[in-house]
């Protein structure tokens, strides 16, 4: 029996090429931009002209159609990383690292954005800025942990080997993102009476779901334009570090 | 088998013999609770009612700073290289140093509870809870550090990044550990408690054994 | 001391091999094929990549193309578990004693070999007892050859063996590797110093960074 130890690089893998990444997704990006931007329009006119105030909240509700979308992507751009990191460590694919390392400071702001918006909202229903609920107390810890990442990130030298060691640490925080926000449910019933007014309220009717939906629908198409555009960036850091270092190489008194 | 308890003796007697500072963490769990007395006032009511709470901030914050210890010694001196060679699977090296590294840490603290009760205003039957529920949860807790660790072992200046990678990932063992002493639902948290630490432990192994293959590259 | 074991015999064939690290393409296209009994010695400058090699060899490292075999063992074998692998840090914990340090290898390693013995042929055999921590540079570098000794394997990967050793040292290496060699095992060894094997018959060369 013969065990190969390294394998050469198959089809998969040269589709990877950085180069060709590129090529392919930039014709992407201006289409996408535009959509994002006709969604944003077509959302936010209904969010804010053509759609009912809540009877309980008034106007203040429609900072809803922008608060629900960010606490939706700030779940949604984890799974984009942790299914990234699956592709980091399964197949190695250098547009998986490439992905995660993009991703994570968006999800960061859109979970910024998220608790911003959590708490302006909050504001008139709790009477204060910060209100220790189950849902924005989730939000804050997973806010932590992209923090989290990014620290790691940044604090390899050599960010090609970051990107595995990344991966493995986003599937632990995968697994346990789910225990977290159990216990934090959990945690809240024991200390607050249930008859607070949450901010999300319990049904929607359809004059207050369509521009919702289109609103999420915005948001995420306003993640996929940055998200490319951030592996783009990402590509092109990486190429410059390269550049730099064969410069250095080949001056003089390199060897 | 062999390998697994001649690794879980050998950490426990590297840590154990002159030079190492086991004593060190043991020492700053007892302070962080003498100190609080005079950061909130010494009112023994109010300590008394904090009390629980604060031990688990102490156990935390004494557990995660002794996290780098765990694969350090290892890494430096070529040890963790040589451990993808061994006949001793990986998953189990790790399973071996995660529960040496409980008895090193988590034992102590645990054995220094009392201290930490009188200074605190703690009556028996809470100091009594308390000692089940650091039992039941550092484990866990050591555990998602051991994680926490592998994923750091490459940087060279390790430092607090692995604790600040774990700390908002073990809120939940500072929540049931907390109210497993405290609280109308002390049985359901303990319950909690116990099921999160054994979910942990269980992941230990695979996910540090990974992280320690990934950051050999 | 004649070998008392015969190895299991395995094979190490390489080909194609390239490496770059950063910017320099440290190796490109190497190829060699290592059989039981044989030792193939890495030669170069400093910074030649005969580091590299090894650690590629050793899996360590991912080579840019190329494949590394070892081939010889059954179905549900680890290659790993043939392969012992020396490289510039010894593995020696100076809180413990000689032979603690040497029995928590030979448990985690399996194989069954003495540590008295082992200690014995290393030239450390009086110094059971004593922390490891004592030792000087070169004894710590025999308690790390050692560990070769008490767990038997068939492919040795050396880098740099005999560094802090001295000439009774570099001695000891050679009669080691000899009697690894005799028992059917293979090696490849990255070295600049000229190691004493008896028989130069069963060496071969890779001159790398030339």
């Amino acid at each position: 029996m013969t065990v190969d130890l390294a394998p050469k690089p198959n089809w998969f893998a040269r589709i990877a090429n950085p180069s060709q990444f590129l090529g392919w997704t930039r014709p992407l990006l201006w289409p996408l931009t535009i959509l994002t931007a006709i969604a944003f329009a077509v959302g936010l006119y209904f969010a804010f002209l053509d759609s009912p105030p809540d009877y309980q909240m008034g106007d203040t509700v429609r900072i809803m159609y922008i608060h629900v979308p960010n606490a939706w992507l700030s779940q949604f751009v984890y799974g984009v990383m942790a299914v990234s990191a699956l592709g980091s460590l399964i197949w190695r694919h250098p547009m998986a690292d490439v992905s995660m390392k993009a991703a994570a400071p968006l999800g960061a702001v859109f979970t910024a954005l998220a608790l911003f918006t959590g708490s302006l909202w909050g504001r008139p229903t709790w009477g204060t800025f910060w209100e220790w609920d189950g849902r924005m107390t989730s939000t804050l810890v997973l806010f932590l942990i992209y923090l989290g990442l990014i620290a790691l990130w940044r604090a390899f030298e050599d960010q090609l080997r970051a990107g595995r060691v990344v991966a493995v640490f986003t599937l632990i925080g995968a697994i346990n993102i789910p225990i977290v926000k159990f216990s934090v449910d959990w945690w809240q019933t024991l200390h607050q009476p249930s008859s607070v007014i949450t901010p999300d309220g319990p049904h929607m009717p359809g004059s207050i779901l369509t521009p919702l939906l289109v609103m999420m629908a915005a948001f995420t198409l306003l993640f996929a334009t940055l998200q490319l555009k951030a592996m783009h960036t990402e590509i092109r850091r990486r190429r410059l570090a390269t550049l730099e270092r064969q410069r250095a190489a080949m001056a003089e008194g390199a060897k | 088998m062999k390998g697994f308890f001649a690794i879980v003796g050998r950490d426990l007697r590297v840590a154990t013999r002159i030079g190492g500072d086991a004593l060190t963490l043991v020492l700053f769990f007892v302070m962080v609770g003498s100190i609080v007395p005079f950061a909130i006032g010494p009112d023994k009511a109010m300590l008394a009612k904090l009390a629980p709470g604060l031990t688990w901030i102490a156990a935390f914050l004494s557990i995660l700073l002794g996290l780098d210890r765990l694969f350090r010694n290892d890494a430096e001196d070529g040890s963790l290289q040589l451990y993808k060679f061994a006949r001793t699977p990986l998953e189990m090296v790790v399973a071996a140093k995660v529960i040496a590294h409980w008895l090193l840490t988590a034992l102590p603290l645990i054995v220094a509870s009392p201290v930490l009760a009188i200074l605190l205003n703690m009556d028996m039957e809470t100091w009594l809870r308390t000692v089940l529920s650091l039992l039941v949860g550092t484990p866990g807790l050591v555990a998602l550090g051991a994680m926490g660790a592998a994923v750091t072992v490459s940087l060279p200046r390790g430092g607090l990044i692995a604790p600040v990678l774990i700390l908002p990932l073990a809120i939940p063992v500072l929540i049931f550990g907390s109210s497993a002493i405290a609280g109308q639902q002390a049985v359901a948290a303990t319950l909690f408690l116990a099921a999160i630490s054994l979910v942990l432990l269980a992941l230990a192994p695979f996910a540090g054994a990974l992280a320690l293959r990934v950051s050999e590259e | 001391m004649p070998p008392t074991t015969h190895l299991p015999a395995r094979t190490l064939s390489v080909s194609g091999l390239a490496l770059r690290r950063g910017e320099r393409l440290l190796f490109d296209d190497v190829g060699f094929t290592v059989e039981p009994g044989e030792i193939l010695l890495l030669r170069g400058p400093n910074g030649a990549g005969k580091t590299s090699l090894i650690k590629c060899l050793a899996g360590f490292l991912r080579a840019d193309a190329g494949s590394v075999v070892v081939s010889g063992q059954g179905e549900e074998e680890r290659w790993q578990e043939d392969v012992h692998f020396l490289g510039h840090l010894s593995a020696v914990k100076a809180r413990l004693k000689v032979g603690e340090n040497l029995g928590i290898w030979a448990a985690i390693n399996g194989g069954g070999g003495s540590v008295e013995a082992a200690l014995e042929r290393v030239g450390l055999g009086a110094l059971f007892n004593l922390d490891a921590g004592y030792l000087s540079a070169g004894q710590t570098r025999r308690l790390a050859l050692a560990r070769l000794l008490v767990s038997p394997r068939p492919i040795w990967l050396l880098d740099e063996p005999t560094s802090a050793l001295d000439k009774a040292g570099d001695r000891l290496v050679g009669a080691l590797i000899d009697e690894h060699l005799a028992s059917g095992g293979l090696a490849v060894a990255a070295t600049h110093l000229e190691l004493q094997i008896a028989d130069t018959g069963r060496i071969r060369m890779l001159e790398l960074g030339a």
